[in-house]
């Protein structure tokens, strides 16, 4: 019934939108067109609107100083409503109708595998500004989120330094979890610690009773967290109401949904989140960001990492177009593969990976106070996403436009 | 661990689906169940009760007050939807799901516009209790005997207050009830307000234990059906039982494997109970009777 409910919500949505769609294209002649689909209703929808917003920032900074070479930057910005087959609907439109000259698309990972094929089929470009599960080897897709060796192989031995070698793991029942999950599972084993259990959690679930109940049972030193969503959110007041007391680890709270701000505290208390961007970061970059931010969305609940992601992202895609002279997907990669596509963001300095498409980040790892302030024990500069290079993955030489996972790497040669 | 713990616990995780399902089911029993309104809105009165609950508590009342702020401010939204728009449809069964339908996606995307993607939590009193090996938390048992309560005081509501019989009256024979001087308009808008008022308590109780965004009416709407279509038409004799046999499926699936197989028995159980008591345990258990 709830689908049905979704379905109609949609509609409503698209009106909406396509007002929006119409009064952007009074825009000067012949502008570089950007598609954004993103989630602005809907379940992800609190960690995913101020992404739209950090492209609207960027692209009005990029058109007040004179556009891309001399053209305007366009948003052409849809409501996905988090629903995949949106995504699919969207993109088509965006690629076939609108003709854009890329895509900045998606938050969960089941709307990214959703919409790719079709990227890939009309042979488009598209911008993935979301810490991820990992493994995306596609010469369509250039990825500016963190990916799990920049997320878990920092975190996860630092939370079994301090805490101790027992891991339980609790993430939502879908591709990103399920495939984070694998990685903890890998990097714990790697490290001679042992998994006391795993549970993982269908998407809406908000009643988390049982599943803290298990966890009490395996007695483990301190719990990943991979629950996404605002339902699944639910868990910390809850684990926090019956007294679990556990440190927790994670690679996408706080810097996501900002449930630190969210939830009255103590209820994360002992949270520790690798991130790569969050509002908190005390670095003269990071508060000339924010406060442009918030000069420009003044409710903006709070500045997180995806929005810092897709900030960033617009700026390096004026990069590459002006130093390829041409939105041309083949002309942008060439310039890629010359490995010094950089830029100072935010966060610090980052670079794209020529190899995988993904990018270098400065890793902070957030530590959540008793009272919800967040303090920064370790951070690490400049970490690379190696492991789709090191497994095989090389988009300057071959384009195999696959996902590839620990388990499931890409083939020998 | 003893054999004590593993009773309690295997209770306690009875009692927090029990509360759930029942909490949930409680004013759709009355307006879906009993009156035959298929509200599809059902999750957005849940919404706008654990919405005003917050917001009353951030404005500094105590947490039961805020509750019972929530329960009343949507029972008036919901005479306000009755009037407006239910109140036209009742012999057009089928066009009440469009209509409801339609209200609880202006109700979301109208919360996201004017209220924002999140609202500020309230945080869960009371703190928690250990037994054995295991800590629970206390305000879990305040919502269980908080789901008993309820279910004893739509019973005597129904049963043995004036208004009760006037509603049973009127919902199974209204042009009778009527003739009989029986003013079935005002009888149908109570109703219907103390359905959407239920909601509303629904939604304040579980306010302090989840995030508050205008989606989170979605995840109480399919437990809401489904224990009031396999607990048919009488509130108590239905919601009662139905949330009982539920909750000893679910809970006993979640522990066994995990919430994917609790929510496969739950549906499972469903479809079983649909197909050999078509009128619900209440129909079976009322048949009996007579």
């Amino acid at each position: 019934m709830s689908k049905s409910v979704l379905r109609g919500l949609r509609a409503a949505a698209l009106t909406g939108t396509l007002v929006l769609a119409s009064s952007l294209a009074l825009a000067a002649e012949n502008p570089i067109k950007m598609g954004v689909l993103e989630d602005q209703s809907g379940d992800f929808a609190a960690a995913t609107i101020g992404k739209v917003h950090a492209i609207q920032l960027a692209a009005d900074e990029i058109n007040k100083a004179g556009g891309i070479m001399g053209r305007p930057l366009e948003l052409v910005p849809y409501d996905t409503q988090s629903d995949n087959t949106r995504y699919q609907e969207f993109m088509r439109r965006v690629l076939q109708r609108d003709k854009v000259d890329v895509v900045f698309a998606g938050f969960s990972s089941a709307s990214r595998e959703a919409y790719r094929p079709i990227v890939d089929q009309f042979n488009g470009f598209a911008f993935y500004n979301n810490q991820y599960e990992g493994g995306v080897c596609d010469g369509h897709m250039i990825v500016t989120g963190a990916v799990p060796e920049q997320q878990f192989s920092t975190l996860i031995p630092y939370m079994m330094e301090k805490y101790g070698k027992n891991v339980y793991t609790l993430a939502a029942d879908y591709n990103f979890g399920q495939i984070s999950a694998e990685w903890v599972r890998k990097i714990v084993k790697e490290n001679g610690g042992k998994m006391a259990g795993e549970e993982f959690i269908p998407l809406g679930v908000s009643q988390f009773s049982q599943s803290i109940q298990n966890i009490q049972k395996a007695k483990p030193d301190f719990v990943v967290t991979l629950l996404v969503g605002t339902a699944q959110a639910s868990y910390y007041e809850q684990a926090a109401s019956a007294n679990v007391n556990l440190p927790m680890a994670s690679s996408v709270n706080v810097g996501q949904g900002y449930e630190h701000k969210r939830f009255k505290p103590p209820s994360l208390k002992d949270m520790y989140v690798t991130t790569n961007y969050i509002e908190e970061i005390d670095s003269p970059k990071s508060k000339e960001f924010y406060a442009k931010f918030k000069a420009k969305f003044p409710s903006e609940p709070y500045v997180n990492q995806e929005a810092e992601n897709s900030y960033l992202a617009v700026y390096l895609y004026k990069q590459m177009v002006e130093r390829a002279k041409s939105t041309k997907r083949e002309d942008i990669r060439k310039v890629i593969a010359m490995g010094d596509v950089c830029m100072d963001a935010p966060e610090g300095k980052v670079c794209i990976d020529p190899k995988s498409q993904h990018m270098s980040h400065t890793i902070y790892l957030a530590k959540v106070g008793a009272d919800h302030s967040i303090s920064f024990p370790k951070t690490w500069e400049d970490i690379k996403p190696y492991w789709l290079g090191e497994a095989g993955c090389d988009l300057t030489k071959k384009d195999p436009m696959a996902q590839y996972t620990p388990s499931n790497p890409p083939p020998k040669p | 661990m003893d054999i004590a713990t593993h009773v309690f616990s295997a209770l306690y995780q009875f009692g927090d689906a029990f509360a759930f399902l029942v909490l949930s089911a409680c004013g759709l029993a009355v307006i879906f169940g009993m009156m035959g309104v298929i509200n599809l809105a059902h999750g957005e009165f849940i919404m706008c009760g654990a919405y005003v609950t917050a917001a009353t508590v951030h404005a500094g009342l105590p947490l039961p007050l805020g509750i019972l702020a929530g329960t009343v401010v949507s029972a008036l939204v919901g005479v306000l939807v009755e009037l407006a728009v239910i109140r036209h449809l009742y012999d057009r069964p089928l066009d009440t799901i469009v209509a409801t339908w339609g209200l609880s996606l202006i109700a979301t995307q109208g919360t996201l516009i004017m209220v924002g993607s999140t609202m500020a939590g309230v945080g869960t009193p009371f703190g928690s209790f250990q037994v054995g090996d295991y800590s629970y938390s206390i305000y879990r048992i305040v919502l269980f005997c908080a789901a008993l309560g309820v279910l004893a005081a739509l019973y005597a509501l129904f049963n043995w207050t004036r208004f009760g019989v006037l509603a049973r009256a009127t919902i199974q024979v209204p042009h009778m009830a009527a003739a009989l001087g029986v003013d079935t308009r005002l009888i149908y808008s109570l109703t219907f307000a103390c359905g959407a008022g239920l909601a509303g308590l629904a939604g304040g109780l579980y306010a302090p234990t989840m995030t508050l965004v205008p989606t989170m009416g979605a995840t109480f709407i399919m437990e809401a059906f489904v224990t009031v279509v396999i607990g048919g038409a009488d509130v108590f004799l239905g919601t009662a039982p139905a949330g009982g046999l539920l909750a000893i499926v679910k809970s006993g699936m979640t522990s066994w494997q995990g919430q994917l197989f609790g929510q496969i028995g739950l549906l499972v159980a469903v479809i079983i109970v649909v197909r050999v008591l078509p009128k619900g345990i209440s129909g079976f258990v009322l048949r009996e009777r007579t």
